[in-house]
C-alpha cells in the first residue's frame, strides 16, 4: 500500500517526464534570476552607500529628503513597489519591462535599507578616529576613505548580507510582472502540464543558486569579524 | 616672549549655555614644555582642542608658528601637520598596522611615497621604541605601546608643536613610565610641548611652566617650584593638595 501511495506522490511531485520536458526552461529561468539578482545587489548597495556618504556630509535639507526616500522604501512592501512602477509608469508614458520594474523597485529598496545599514556602520565608528586623523591633517573626505568607511564596512558586513540576500530572493516577485525568472518558468510549466514538479524543480533551483550565497555570507562575516 | 610659536589670545569657548573657556590668553616659546593641569571640567582639553581647531573657539585668536589658525583662507589641513596631537584614548587606526597608522597622513596630506612614507614610518617607531611592532595591529599591543604608537603617528609628520591630552590617564600604571620615558626624549630633543595631565611628578622634573586653570580660566602660572610650593590661589593651593595627598 505505502509503495502505491509513495508511487503517486512521486507521480504527482517529481515527475521524471515532466521534469525532463522542463528543465530547459527552468535554466533558462536561473539565469534571469541570476541577471536579475546580481543587477539588484550591484546597484542596490553602490547606490546605498552613496546616499549614506551624502548623509555623512552632515547637509540638513539633503539629509531630510534622504530620511524620507530610505524611510518610503523600508515601508512598501517590495511587491506593492514592482506593481507600482510596472502598472504605474505607464502613465506618465514611460513603460518599463517586468524586468526592468523588478530591478529597479529591488533596487530601490536594497538601496533603502542597506544606506540605514552603511550609516549606523559610519555613525559606530569612535569620534576619536575622526579626530585623530583630522589632527594629522588629514581633510574629511580622506578621513571617511581611509579610517572610517574599512571600520564601518567590517561592522555592517553581518546586517549587510542578511538584508542582501532577503531582498535578493525577491527575485521571484517578478513571476507577477511577468518576469520570466525561476518562479515564472515553474508555474507556467506547472499550468502546462498539469503538474506541480516543475515547482519543485523551481525550489531545487533557488536552493542551488542561494545556498552557497548563504554559506559564503556566513564565511565573510567570520573572515571579517575582527577584535579591537 | 618675543616670538612665541603658539600664541592664543582671548579665547572663549561656548558649548551651548556652557562657558567653557573664559578668555584664555596661552603663549609658548619655541623648546618649551608648558604643563595645564587642573580638576576637570576646568577646559584644559578644550584649550588644547582650540589650538588645532578641532573645537572652534566662539571668539579669540590662535597664531600657531606664524599661521592664523582661524582665518577661513588658512588650509587648516595643511597647517594641522605643524601641531601633533596625542589624546587620552590613543585613538589608533584599529584595522591598520602600527606602521599604517604612523605613515597614512604621510602618504596622504605629506603627499610621500609609499617608500618614503615607510622609511619615515619606521624611524618615527624607532624613536619611540616599537621598531620591532610595526606589522602588529593595536589590538594585539599593550596601552602602553599603542600610545607610543599614536605619538610616532604625530612626529612622523615633523610637528613644531606636541600637544598631550591626558596621554597616560588610560594607562596601567606599570605602562605610564614608557610613554613619559618617550615624551621626556621628545622634550630633549627640543620638541615644543603643551602637556594636559595628572602626571605631577612629570611636571616637576621636566616642565618649564605649569599654567593652573579651574572654570575656563588660567589662575595662575609659573615655574613648577613656584606653583607646586608657594601657589599664589587658594584654589590652586586646594588642588595641588588635593592631588599629592593621593
Amino acid at each position: 500500500m505505502s509503495g502505491s501511495r509513495w508511487d503517486r506522490f512521486a507521480e504527482t511531485f517529481l515527475n521524471t517526464k515532466v521534469m525532463h520536458k522542463y528543465l530547459p526552461d527552468i535554466l533558462s529561468g536561473m539565469v534571469v534570476t541570476i541577471e536579475l539578482a546580481l543587477l539588484i545587489v550591484a546597484t542596490g548597495l553602490v547606490a546605498g552607500l552613496a546616499l549614506a556618504l551624502l548623509r555623512s556630509l552632515g547637509f540638513r535639507p539633503l539629509n531630510w529628503l534622504i530620511v524620507f526616500v530610505v524611510d518610503l522604501f523600508r515601508s512598501l512592501p517590495p511587491l506593492v513597489v514592482i506593481v507600482l512602477i510596472y502598472f504605474g509608469l505607464p502613465a506618465v508614458n514611460v513603460s518599463p519591462s517586468g524586468f526592468a520594474s523588478t530591478w529597479l523597485s529591488l533596487a530601490l529598496v536594497l538601496m533603502a535599507f542597506s544606506e540605514e545599514i552603511f550609516w549606523a556602520g559610519i555613525t559606530s565608528v569612535a569620534k576619536g578616529q575622526w579626530e585623530a586623523a583630522r589632527s594629522t591633517g588629514l581633510s574629511f573626505g580622506q578621513t571617511l576613505m581611509s579610517v572610517v568607511l574599512p571600520q564601518a564596512l567590517r561592522l555592517t558586513i553581518p546586517p549587510l548580507t542578511n538584508r542582501t540576500i532577503a531582498i535578493t530572493k525577491g527575485t521571484a516577485l517578478g513571476t507577477v510582472v511577468a518576469v520570466t525568472e525561476i518562479l515564472g518558468q515553474a508555474s507556467s510549466a506547472m499550468s502546462n502540464s498539469y503538474n506541480p514538479s516543475p515547482l519543485m524543480m523551481g525550489a531545487a533551483a533557488y536552493l542551488v543558486l542561494f545556498f552557497p550565497v548563504v554559506v559564503a555570507a556566513r564565511y565573510v562575516e567570520t573572515r571579517f569579524a575582527w577584535k579591537r | 616672549m618675543d616670538r612665541p610659536i603658539v600664541d592664543a589670545r582671548g579665547l572663549h569657548k561656548h558649548f551651548g549655555a556652557l562657558h567653557v573657556l573664559k578668555g584664555v590668553d596661552l603663549r609658548v616659546a619655541e623648546r618649551e614644555l608648558v604643563f595645564v593641569i587642573g580638576p576637570s571640567g576646568s577646559g584644559k582639553s578644550t584649550l588644547l582642542r582650540c589650538l588645532n581647531r578641532l573645537e572652534e573657539p566662539s571668539a579669540g585668536s590662535v597664531v600657531v608658528d606664524g599661521i592664523d589658525m582661524l582665518d577661513p583662507r588658512t588650509d587648516i589641513n595643511h597647517a594641522r601637520q605643524r601641531i601633533g596631537m596625542v589624546f587620552q584614548s590613543f585613538n589608533l587606526y584599529p584595522h591598520m598596522t602600527a606602521l599604517g597608522n604612523v605613515t597614512l597622513a604621510l602618504r596622504k596630506v605629506a603627499g610621500r611615497s609609499r617608500a618614503d612614507a615607510d622609511a619615515l614610518g619606521h624611524a618615527a617607531l624607532e624613536r619611540v621604541g616599537l621598531a620591532d611592532r610595526a606589522g602588529h595591529t593595536p589590538g594585539q599591543l599593550s596601552g602602553g605601546q599603542q600610545q607610543r604608537v599614536a605619538i610616532a603617528r604625530a612626529i612622523a609628520l615633523e610637528p613644531r608643536v606636541m600637544l598631550f591630552d591626558e596621554p597616560t590617564s588610560a594607562l596601567d600604571p606599570e605602562l605610564v613610565g614608557s610613554v613619559l620615558g618617550v615624551m621626556r626624549s621628545l622634550r630633549e630633543s627640543g620638541m615644543t610641548m603643551i602637556v594636559v595631565s595628572h602626571e605631577m611628578g612629570f611636571a616637576r622634573n621636566a616642565a618649564d611652566r605649569v599654567a593652573f586653570m579651574d572654570e575656563g580660566a588660567i589662575v595662575e602660572e609659573g615655574p613648577p617650584a613656584a606653583i607646586f610650593e608657594r601657589p599664589a590661589h587658594e584654589r590652586t593651593r586646594a588642588f595641588i593638595g588635593q592631588i599629592q595627598r593621593h
